[in-house]
């Protein structure tokens, strides 16, 4: 069994705990940590022609963002730690490419953050946290 | 400021009654330059009594011949379109992209426009039932020409330093020809196209569009708008304005975004009003295939229903006008065959599913009562065919109209901007003077009747797709050489399903 774990961020609070908790257990057992952000995205959209010319110049300028505003410093924390990371920044519907990447890196386990969405808006937009639960080939960890 | 606006209100309001004969000043003023250009461009041939545009013979011919050259395309690559647009061939690797579905919608969008609900009631009163079914034909035909169109529109876009992509007709002509040799008659090409759409732009996606959806308004206000275009015009015109030059995007991504439930809901109603005609139904299908090979009762016989038919779709799908390449172009795809087939989808959807269905529930309301809609054409004639089974139907229907009017509108503003740009740069002053020049046009389609504008935006479609069809002939062998390789590709697994379901 390998010993990488897929930790998901989003920049909320509920993300920074997540990480702090996969850092604690990741010390302890020596794991690796794939720290993954996902900006949410999907391909069956409607835009404008203009919207569409621009999409690339855009989807560059967000990985960057999310890279260098999100992704590295949480990376930099870690590697301060101690811990061996990887990182991904990638486009798609959050909890469906959470399972995608848990597969191709072949990780034991997924550590996400809890968004704490009130009862409605987690009915309407779902929660990406309850979905990954439903449809995750590995256990996950919600963090509080 | 608001007290000023206010007393703006108050002055343009009690103004109204004084300028309600501009409108009639406007249009007395254009209809003969309508009629002189109409008659320019729009040279006709007399064919067993009947007027043949030019126009429709080379747009005709032409779909004819990419339906036979690409080897029945639209039929045999029909599956395959739609496993492109639900994503099977996309590269996991790479989201995030323009994706087959995204070029799809918004190009769609840009078709779906006032043509498919106003244009198909034109085609029937003028070419009667019968236009449906060469309206279908043309539909069909037109997929091949956008096919070819599409894929060269890909392949030859140009990727702008800036990261963003410009792609089209006049991109294709330029680097095509000059693949082929022949730089300085691409360079030509491209110049030509360019000038057409930008020019054209301002009929086909502009003035017919703000026309019909203040016929629509009109109607639905029961004529109290009589005589106020101007005002409406000049609304439309304030809103587009805001959009193009103000850069409130908003409100096109919000537009973007409800017209396919729009385009939705309107079939789903149209469905319904065809169903509440049941009895109707064997006789307006009778009628369709009746009136397509006898022509009863049309002018011009069989030939008459056949050029209205196909002018109509035309309109309505722009196959063969290069517009949607423009749309397309922006697709990422290792392969830009790939979008070739997905653009075949788009004459499907609006003229042979959209047009089709409206063409049924004007048919079915005729058989049940011949003189329903007394002497209202277009948009009107469509409304009160809804209007006799379902009495509310006109005011969403006003209401869609006006967005599927909006959305076309931008849409165009975008392409015949591509043409300038190609032309005059990227120069923000030239791009705001065209834009400013769009706008102008929106409030003018509304002061006018629909008979010139039907006149002045047939024409300028002459202007655009003479260019790029003569292109599309000289430029197919490289569309087909693609298609071929892919196809090659496809059947030996080297591309196959990433995605799978």
């Amino acid at each position: 069994m390998s010993n990488s774990v897929l930790l998901a961020i989003d920049g909320s609070s509920g993300g920074e705990r997540a990480l702090q908790y996969a850092m604690e257990r990741a010390k302890l057992g020596g794991a690796k940590l794939i720290v993954a952000y996902v900006i949410e995205w999907s391909q069956y959209s409607f835009n404008t022609p203009e919207e569409n010319a621009e999409r690339h110049k855009r989807r560059e300028q967000e990985i960057s963002r999310a890279t260098e505003t999100i992704v590295q410093p949480a990376a930099n924390t870690l590697t301060e730690a101690g811990v061996d990371c990887e990182t991904v920044v990638t486009h798609g519907p959050p909890a469906e490419t959470l399972v995608r990447l848990a597969e191709k890196h072949g990780v034991a386990q997924i550590v996400i953050g809890r968004r704490g969405q009130s009862g409605l808006k987690a009915l309407l937009f779902g929660s990406v946290a309850g979905s990954l639960i439903q449809t995750s080939p590995v256990p996950v960890v919600v963090v509080p | 400021m608001f007290r000023f606006m206010t007393a703006f209100l108050a002055m343009t309001f009690l103004a109204l009654p004084a300028y309600a004969g501009f409108d009639e000043t406007i249009n007395a003023a254009t209809a003969p330059i309508a009629s002189a250009v109409g008659a320019f461009v729009f040279f006709k041939i007399p064919v067993f009594g009947a007027q043949l545009p030019l126009v429709v013979l080379w747009l005709v011919i032409g779909a004819v011949f990419f339906t036979f050259y690409m080897g029945f395309v639209s039929i045999r690559g029909f599956k395959h379109a739609i496993e492109l647009v639900r994503g099977d061939y996309a590269d996991p690797d790479s989201p995030g992209e323009v994706s087959h579905f995204q070029a799809l919608a918004t190009a769609v969008s840009g078709t779906v426009g006032i043509g498919n609900i106003g244009g198909v009631a034109v085609a029937v009163t003028i070419g009667g039932a019968g236009a449906t079914f060469w309206l279908i034909v043309a539909g069909f035909l037109g997929m091949s020409t956008k096919f070819v169109e599409c894929t060269l529109g890909v392949k030859y876009r140009q990727e702008n330093p800036d990261g963003s992509v410009s792609g089209g007709p006049m991109y294709y002509m330029k680097k095509g020809f000059e693949e082929r040799g022949m730089s300085g008659f691409g360079k030509f090409m491209g110049t030509f196209y360019a000038i057409g759409i930008f020019v054209g732009a301002l009929g086909i996606g502009n003035m017919f569009q703000s026309n019909q959806a203040y016929v629509q308004l009109n109607t639905v206000a029961g004529g109290a708008l009589d005589g106020l275009g101007w005002l409406i015009g000049l609304i439309l015109a304030a809103v587009v304005f805001m959009v193009i030059v103000g850069g409130i995007k908003s409100i096109a991504r919000v537009t973007e975004k409800i017209v396919p439930f729009m385009a939705v809901f309107y079939c789903f109603f149209a469905i319904v009003v065809i169903l509440m005609n049941f009895t109707s139904i064997p006789a307006a299908i009778g009628n369709i295939f009746h009136g397509a090979f006898t022509g009863a009762g049309v002018q011009g016989g069989v030939i008459g229903a056949l050029i209205i038919g196909f002018q109509r779709a035309v309109f309505s799908n722009e196959a063969g006008i290069g517009s949607a390449s423009i749309a397309h172009a922006a697709v990422r795809t290792p392969e830009p065959v790939t979008e070739g087939y997905v653009s075949l989808l788009e004459p499907f959807i609006d003229t042979i599913v959209i047009c089709t269905i409206t063409a049924l529930v004007i048919g079915t309301s005729q058989v049940a009562d011949p003189n329903f809609a007394g002497d209202a054409t277009g948009v009107a004639m469509t409304s009160a065919a809804f209007e006799r089974q379902i009495g509310w139907f006109p005011i969403p229907l006003a209401f869609g109209a006006l967005l599927f009017a909006f959305s076309t509108m931008i849409s165009w503003s975008y392409y015949g901007l591509k043409g300038w740009t190609y032309l005059f740069g990227e120069g923000q002053m030239g791009q705001t003077i065209y834009k400013l020049m769009f706008c102008a046009f929106v409030a003018l389609g509304c002061m006018v009747q629909l008979g010139p504008i039907l006149d002045i935006s047939d024409a300028l479609v002459f202007l655009i797709c003479v260019p790029n069809i003569l292109g599309l002939y000289f430029l197919a062998p490289i569309v087909k050489r693609e298609m071929t390789s892919y196809l090659a590709r496809l059947k030996s697994g080297e591309i196959n399903k990433k995605y799978s379901h």
